[in-house]
This record gives C-alpha cells, sequence and structure tokens, in this order.
C-alpha cells in the first residue's frame, strides 16, 4: 500500500514533499520519491493522497 | 541647466571607473543635485514615495534606473492556470513562470551578492514563480531572511496567487517586505473556473466554481489585509480575449476599492508550442492595441502599470534586458562577498541625473499641452538603452518603449517587444517586417541611429523615423516632435 512519483513527469516542484502527513517522500537524484515503507497512502490522515492532489502534472503520483 | 549629463547610464553596465563617474556626474551643466528638484509626484506623499522610488516595477520613472532580480526558490504552487504549463523550462523563452534553474535559498544568497556587485542598479529582490512564493513559504522565508542580513537595502518583493497569502501576511509585515503582487484575473468565480481548471487548498483540491469562489474570497481578503498594513500591491491581471478581457474594468474597480496601489493588465501570451491548456486549445492573446484600448478605458480607476515586460522568473537586470545568462550557478563563485560601493556610487549618480530628468520632463510636458489646439495625439516608440533617453540604435533595439503625446501631455503608454532589425551589421527584410507589425498604431520612431533603408520602409508603412533626437530624453524628444508636427499643420510627413 503506497504511492509512487513517475520520475519522467516529474518537475521536481517540491510540494509533495512538503504535503506529506508521513515524511515519506525525499528528494534524490534530481526527483522526488516515494518511501514505499513509510508511504500509507495518507490513509488516517486524509481523505485523498495529498501528493496527487497537489501535483501538478496529472498521472504523475500515482498508485505504486 | 538642461544641459544632459555627459555620462551614460549605459556606459554604467561597463566594469565601473568611479572617479571618472563621479568627474562625468557633475562636468554637466548643473554642477550638482542642489537644484531643489525631486522625482516625487506632486500628489504622492512621502512614505509611500521613499518605498516605490527604487522599485523598477511600482515607479514608471524608477524603471529607467533600477534594475530587480528574481530567484526561482519557491517552485510549488497551490493552483494550476490555463496559462501555465508547470513542466515548462527553456532558456530562450521570456515570460513569467519560465525560468532555467531552481536555486535553495543558500545558492540564492550567492547569486543575489554575485549580482549585487556587478550590476549596480540593483534595487529589488523578488520571488515571483515558477511556483507560489506564499504557498511554497518556507524556502521564500529562508531566501529573504538570509539575504537581508548580508545586503540590508535590497527590497524584498514577493509575487502571489493569493490563495496562501492571508496565512503570511504578519510574517511579510514583520520581514519589510512592503512590495506584493497578487494575480487577479477575475472577481466573478464564474469567470474563474475558465481560468483555474483547480486549487489545492486545505488539504484537499477543489475544481470548478467551488475552487474559483475560494480562490476569489482568498484574494480579496489578502488584499484587504495588506492595505490594512500599508503594504503596497500590485494586481496582475492576464488579459484573455473573450474570457475576462471586459471584466478586467470590473477587477480593476474591485481592487482599488480594496487599496491597490497599481493594476497591471498584461496580455495572454499563447502559443501551442508552450504546451498550457490557452495554447493547446488556440486561445489567443490580445494584439498591442485590443490592451491599450482597455488600459485607455481603465483611465482614472486604479492606476495602471504600463511598462511590465513581464520578465521570466529568474530575470536579472533593467525591465527592458535581461542579464540572467551570465550569472547561471556554474557561472558564480563559489565564496562571494558583497562589496555595497558600486551599489552606492550607482545611487548617487542617479539621485542627479534624475532630477535633471524630472524637470526636463515637466518642461516637455508643459510644451506639448500648450501645442496642443487641435487636439490630436502622436504615439511615438523610442529605442533605448534605459536612463529615458533616445540612446539606442533602430537596428539593435529589442523593444520599443511607447510614449503618447494628446492635450494630457507625454504619457508613458507601453513597450513593443521586436527581434532586432540589424544582425552583424546586414539588415533582415523579413525582420523588419516583423518591427512594422509590432509597431502598430505607432506614428513615429525615434532612435539614436538609422539607416535609409529602413527608414523609407518605415515610411511607406506610414510611420516617421528620425535619429535627430539622438540622446535625448524621450520626453524632450516628443516635445519638440510633437511642436514641429504641430508647426507643420498636423502634417507629419514635414516632421522627419
Amino acid at each position: 500500500m503506497a504511492f509512487k512519483i513517475i520520475a519522467s513527469q516529474c518537475t521536481a516542484c517540491g510540494a509533495c514533499e512538503f504535503e506529506c502527513p508521513t515524511g515519506a517522500i525525499k528528494f534524490k537524484n534530481d526527483t522526488y520519491i516515494i518511501d514505499a515503507k513509510t508511504c500509507t497512502e495518507c490513509d488516517g490522515h486524509f481523505d485523498t493522497q495529498q501528493c496527487s492532489a497537489v501535483c501538478p502534472v496529472p498521472k504523475t503520483c500515482v498508485k505504486a | 541647466m538642461s544641459q544632459p549629463f555627459t555620462i551614460s547610464l549605459d556606459s554604467l553596465m561597463q566594469p565601473l571607473d568611479f572617479d571618472a563617474m563621479r568627474e562625468a556626474a557633475t562636468s554637466g551643466g548643473c554642477a550638482s543635485s542642489s537644484c531643489g528638484s525631486s522625482a516625487k509626484p506632486d500628489d504622492m506623499d512621502e512614505a509611500t514615495w521613499d518605498k516605490i522610488k527604487d522599485h523598477p516595477c511600482y515607479s514608471e520613472e524608477a524603471h529607467h534606473y533600477f534594475a530587480r532580480m528574481h530567484v526561482a526558490v519557491a517552485p510549488a504552487c497551490n493552483i494550476q492556470c490555463n496559462y501555465c504549463n508547470r513542466k515548462y523550462d527553456c532558456a530562450n523563452e521570456s515570460r513569467p513562470g519560465v525560468v532555467s534553474e531552481k536555486l535553495t535559498p543558500d545558492q540564492a544568497k550567492r547569486k543575489v551578492i554575485a549580482v549585487a556587485n556587478e550590476v549596480p542598479q540593483l534595487s529589488v529582490l523578488g520571488i515571483a514563480g515558477p511556483g507560489d512564493a506564499c504557498y511554497d513559504w518556507k524556502k521564500t522565508q529562508a531566501t529573504f531572511s538570509e539575504i537581508s542580513r548580508e545586503i540590508p537595502d535590497i527590497k524584498l518583493c514577493i509575487s502571489t496567487n493569493g490563495l496562501a497569502l492571508p496565512d503570511h501576511v504578519d510574517a511579510l509585515a514583520a520581514m519589510n517586505v512592503d512590495h506584493v503582487t497578487i494575480t487577479i484575473n477575475m472577481v466573478d468565480p464564474e469567470i474563474g473556473a475558465k481560468i483555474y481548471p483547480w486549487i489545492y487548498f486545505n488539504k484537499r483540491r477543489y475544481t470548478g466554481l467551488e475552487a474559483a469562489t475560494i480562490l476569489h474570497q482568498r484574494q480579496m481578503l489578502g488584499l484587504e489585509m495588506l492595505t490594512a498594513r500599508g503594504i503596497l500591491t500590485k494586481i496582475n491581471s492576464v488579459m484573455i480575449p473573450g474570457i475576462n478581457d471586459e471584466h478586467l474594468i470590473e477587477v480593476n474597480r474591485w481592487v482599488k476599492e480594496r487599496g491597490a496601489f497599481l493594476h497591471n493588465i498584461m496580455p495572454l501570451i499563447s502559443d501551442p508550442g508552450h504546451g498550457t491548456h490557452y495554447g493547446l486549445t488556440g486561445q489567443r492573446g490580445p494584439t498591442a492595441m485590443e490592451l491599450k484600448a482597455l488600459q485607455d478605458r481603465l483611465d482614472g480607476g486604479a492606476k495602471l502599470m504600463r511598462h511590465c515586460r513581464q520578465c521570466r522568473a529568474d530575470a536579472v537586470g533593467l525591465l527592458g534586458e535581461d542579464r540572467g545568462q551570465e550569472f547561471t550557478l556554474d557561472l558564480l563563485p563559489e565564496e562571494v562577498v558583497y562589496d555595497a560601493s558600486k551599489r552606492a556610487a550607482y545611487r548617487e549618480i542617479v539621485a542627479e541625473e534624475r532630477g535633471d530628468h524630472v524637470r526636463a520632463k515637466e518642461q516637455a510636458v508643459a510644451a506639448v499641452r500648450r501645442n496642443s489646439g487641435d487636439g490630436h495625439a502622436i504615439l511615438v516608440a523610442i529605442a533605448t538603452k534605459g536612463g529615458g533617453r533616445v540612446n539606442e540604435h533602430f537596428g539593435h533595439a529589442r523593444e520599443f518603449q511607447v510614449y503618447e503625446a494628446s492635450a494630457k501631455g507625454v504619457q508613458f503608454v507601453g513597450h513593443r517587444r521586436v527581434d532586432a532589425y540589424c544582425m552583424d551589421g546586414f539588415g533582415e527584410d523579413a525582420t523588419l517586417d516583423g518591427v512594422i507589425a509590432a509597431l502598430e498604431g505607432v506614428t513615429h520612431v525615434l532612435c539614436a541611429k538609422i539607416g535609409d533603408c529602413p527608414k523609407d520602409m518605415l515610411v511607406a508603412a506610414g510611420i516617421e523615423a528620425t535619429d535627430a533626437y539622438a540622446y535625448e530624453y524621450a520626453e524632450t524628444a516628443i516635445s519638440a516632435l510633437y511642436a514641429a508636427a504641430t508647426a507643420a499643420g498636423g502634417d507629419e510627413k514635414a516632421v522627419a
């Protein structure tokens, strides 16, 4: 149960990093990546996944 | 007294020799700045003047002398606009939101100090995309606090869509940010829904009318809060023909009522190659004359900014130029130490030049009013390198500053961007056609030098071009031109 970022589409704006309630997103090698072990898909925090709600590029923060 | 100073401002862009600069500045007819005239408009209070006098975006007059730089430190955004494509990134584009490299606050500090050491005109540091300075707040705050420690007199400025603005107004005031630009494209959510597909607010995404309603309410709240704290606001509105062009008259009224200092109507920039929603769906931008017609209808409302160049989010330099490519990260030294001397010397000289310019301008405006017997108007394009003077060759101009001379005096009404006609000494006819198209509505062109060939082609297009007023202040030159046109009984052919 985790989300992932399609690196080729990511603009590296970083909004997902500070919106993530579990701190699962980090900047590595010029792109942001989601740590699958830490990601909870925002379960227990929000109704919708924050990374996907704020991401400016459609279909870039998606279910892994 | 009105003899121009022998120093040219563009010479200050070269490596500086302070003794030469000082000597030149004081060897003109007017030996000091003690003539008493300040550039401050009579109807403005001292406190406001103090805030805007060195800000190229807030004072049309200041933009001839002072430069800004933007640092792209806050790339995250909380809304999507139909004129913006967040994936776009190109060094050859010049428009808002476009940037070649994003910076961390530390890198931004290094860059700002390097620029301050090399560009003495620098007076303003702005954070203006890509992204939203208020939403990506921690990076904005870190950048401002580090840089203002190093360069205490630099003016801090942000640009925002307004959604997160109310959360940070007090912090902005505490950091002495006294200029905030809010992009407001509508005051009617029905229209907003055609401009903004979604917003991210309170931890969720909103779309449609609901999104536009929230955005509108937050924008108005933010604007009112800034006004209440004495922070000057500029409202940017993108003019989108068929969507909000007529509506911007209503926007102007709303923002004026809420204390906006300036309203800047900007033409939509739209091209399929930009990959924006509007670009891909064929939404066109307005022509220069459509923009001017709307601006003219707003005369008497919130004061308009007409000298905006819609600069890049990493622009460096005077508004008409961009020196950003001289200061990319790979070109910056590892260690930089701020040296205040060049900026200080430049300010001294500008203070003198500026007083002289204001006096010349007053005389020129009065003369035009006297000569406006039959109320005719001319639209004059000036080729300039800065300093408010006719001092650029026609073929080298990458933009023309456009002034209108009429019964109202001489007013700056905008600029027209062009491709330089002359490359390596040769003129391109195709480029000249583009220049002529860009000069739509213009009756006269004043420049430092122009060849017979382009001059004849301009005449054929109904535009009189002359270098007879080379190196004069724009207003002085236009006043003389206007008088000549009047003397010739309105026969503008007699002018050149």
